[in-house]
């Protein structure tokens, strides 16, 4: 305990705990309106890809259609299955959200400000252990667990079929993401998200330095946020819904939840780690270019969703271990003879 | 006062989790307390100011280890509960006195814990050097002090690695999907079955 306050409190005015409660409820306020209000985005970007016209009965624009989905789902019936196992049926869901949010508190949104009449100093990340990426990795991973445990508990073979291909997808896109992310770890020096945007904040941002490190990140983030070229794990025509198959009401919009979550933090990281963070930049401040850079990534994970159809599961598996793994690992090879030299 | 409650949390629930772990009859059970279980410890670890350890142990037990248990466990029913078999009492009776033994050590363990002094301390190093994460000070010890034990542990991981990649893969160099000779022994299969059903 004395260490991570002596490590964490050189040079920056005094981190209040009014302070952390602040950003905790603005990284909460601001993700929970993102991830709902995404899923009205996801409808429309994809409806006007398709030239269709989307949401558009519920209030202008069909802009209301989220509060309709939101009663929608409050108000159905919730079904256990007579044969599963009900303690962990029940708690699946709730694991797969609370990762996706706990990974979020390790993960910087905005730069640091003082609110001008209280006072108040609010940092720009919410707990600022130093080995951010690393918390934020394995929190990721334990979110496997979510999927694992449904498809495990709801005595139903989509559902084991479908948490099966979880596992091995999540297990194996880890590799990539690590690896990845590794080769930037050696260039900055440092586990923290605070220096790998500080360390943009003068030079070029890092994906002028690591394109293929940034690529293999994105690919194996579609991968780990289940998203459409990867989105095995409940696809309809093969596996009904997967691991969610048994799924109704609120429980299943939990699982929803979690993973638009996850999209969200996939942005994060890829924003603050390769894409300049939330450094100003020209005429523009720090805070309006990382939720631009969130943003974009979220619309390109929509675009890609609309531009191509999904990959078979072999090719999943052959992508990550013959094409993707290898290239990470010459990838962190070159970047470390390259600093040597 | 919060290292004392957050101490005391995580160790009752890192004690029940196990025990859950232990007594439980149903898989299911057993092996989601076994992963909150590697949770609660990776939170001592946070408490004692190593992030970096808490950190690895959270990918590693929880995100690795565990995951592949939960994966090997999808290959029969998880959802009933099974039927244990003593057969050696006298086994289960040297492991109870082992592990009363065991407990004794532990509550004494305070009193040597007095002598017992950090090689590295992490915190006095902080002093000394600017900006020494933890990440740093444990790279220092892995490759100063304990170079040899590291290298001898990724030696071992290849080993495994390569037993890993030699027992999985045979067969590896055609697609199951395409693969014809399974197709003869799927219809063969077929075909006796049929012959039984007429039969």
């Amino acid at each position: 305990m004395v260490s991570t306050l002596f490590l964490t409190a050189t040079a920056l005015p005094e981190v209040g705990p009014a302070g952390v409660i602040i950003k905790a409820v603005l990284i909460l306020a601001v993700i929970a309106a993102i991830a709902g209000f995404g899923t009205y985005i996801e409808r429309k970007i994809l409806a006007f890809m398709q030239r269709r016209l989307g949401p558009q009965h519920v209030g202008p624009f069909g802009l209301l259609q989220l509060a309709a989905d939101g009663i929608k789902l409050f108000t159905k019936e919730d079904i256990i299955p007579q044969h599963a196992n009900k303690f962990i049926f029940a708690i699946a869901p709730v694991i797969t959200a609370a990762t996706a949010f706990i990974a979020l508190a390790a993960v910087p949104v905005f730069p640091d400000f003082t609110i001008p009449f209280i006072d108040v100093f609010v940092p720009s990340i919410a707990a600022d252990i130093n080995v951010g990426i690393l918390f934020v990795l394995g929190m990721m991973a334990a979110g496997l667990y979510g999927p694992l445990l449904a498809g495990m508990a709801q005595g139903n073979k989509w559902g084991i079929i479908g948490s099966a291909r979880t596992a091995i997808q999540f297990l194996s896109y880890e590799v990539v993401t690590g690896l990845s992310i590794l080769a930037p770890i050696m260039m900055v020096g440092s586990l923290s998200f605070v220096n790998f945007n500080d360390y943009q904040t003068d030079g070029l941002w890092l994906v002028a330095y690591q394109p293929v490190a940034f690529v293999l990140f994105l690919i194996a983030g579609f991968a780990e946020t289940n998203r459409t070229p990867f989105d095995l794990l409940e696809h309809e025509a093969e596996v009904i819904s997967g691991y969610v198959t048994e799924y109704s009401g609120m429980r299943w919009g939990l699982f929803f939840i979690g993973e638009y979550a996850n999209m969200i933090t996939i942005g994060v990281i890829a924003s603050v780690v390769f894409l300049g963070g939330y450094n100003d930049f020209w005429i523009f401040p720090g805070w309006l270019m990382i939720i631009g850079k969130i943003a974009f990534s979220f619309f390109f994970m929509l675009w890609v969703r609309a531009a191509w159809p999904h990959v078979r599961p072999d090719q999943l598996m052959w992508l990550c271990w013959k094409v993707l793994m290898p290239l990470a690992v010459v990838n962190v090879v070159i970047t470390g003879l390259v600093i040597m030299l | 006062m919060y290292e004392f409650i957050a101490f005391y949390v995580f160790a009752i629930a890192t004690t029940i989790l196990f025990l859950i772990t232990v007594m439980s009859k149903n898989v299911l059970y057993a092996m989601s307390a076994l992963a909150g279980g590697m949770v609660m410890i990776s939170g001592f670890f946070f408490l004692l100011g190593a992030d970096f350890l808490g950190v690895v142990q959270l990918i590693v037990y929880v995100g690795a280890v565990m995951a592949l248990y939960a994966f090997a466990m999808m290959f029969f029913d998880a959802t009933k509960d099974i039927k244990e078999k003593h057969q050696n009492p006298s086994l289960v009776f040297l492991l109870g006195g082992l592990m009363s033994l065991l407990f004794v050590v532990m509550f004494s363990a305070p009193i040597i814990g007095d002598n017992v002094q950090a090689l590295y301390p992490v915190v006095e190093n902080v002093g000394v050097v600017e900006n020494v994460g933890n990440a740093q000070a444990v790279g220092m010890v892995l490759f100063t002090k304990y170079l040899i034990p590291f290298e001898v542990a990724a030696l071992m991981l290849l080993v495994a690695m390569i037993a890993g990649i030699i027992l999985a893969g045979k067969k590896m160099d055609y697609s199951l999907t395409k693969c014809e000779a399974i197709d003869e022994e799927m219809d063969i299969e077929a075909i006796t079955e049929n012959e039984k059903g007429e039969a």
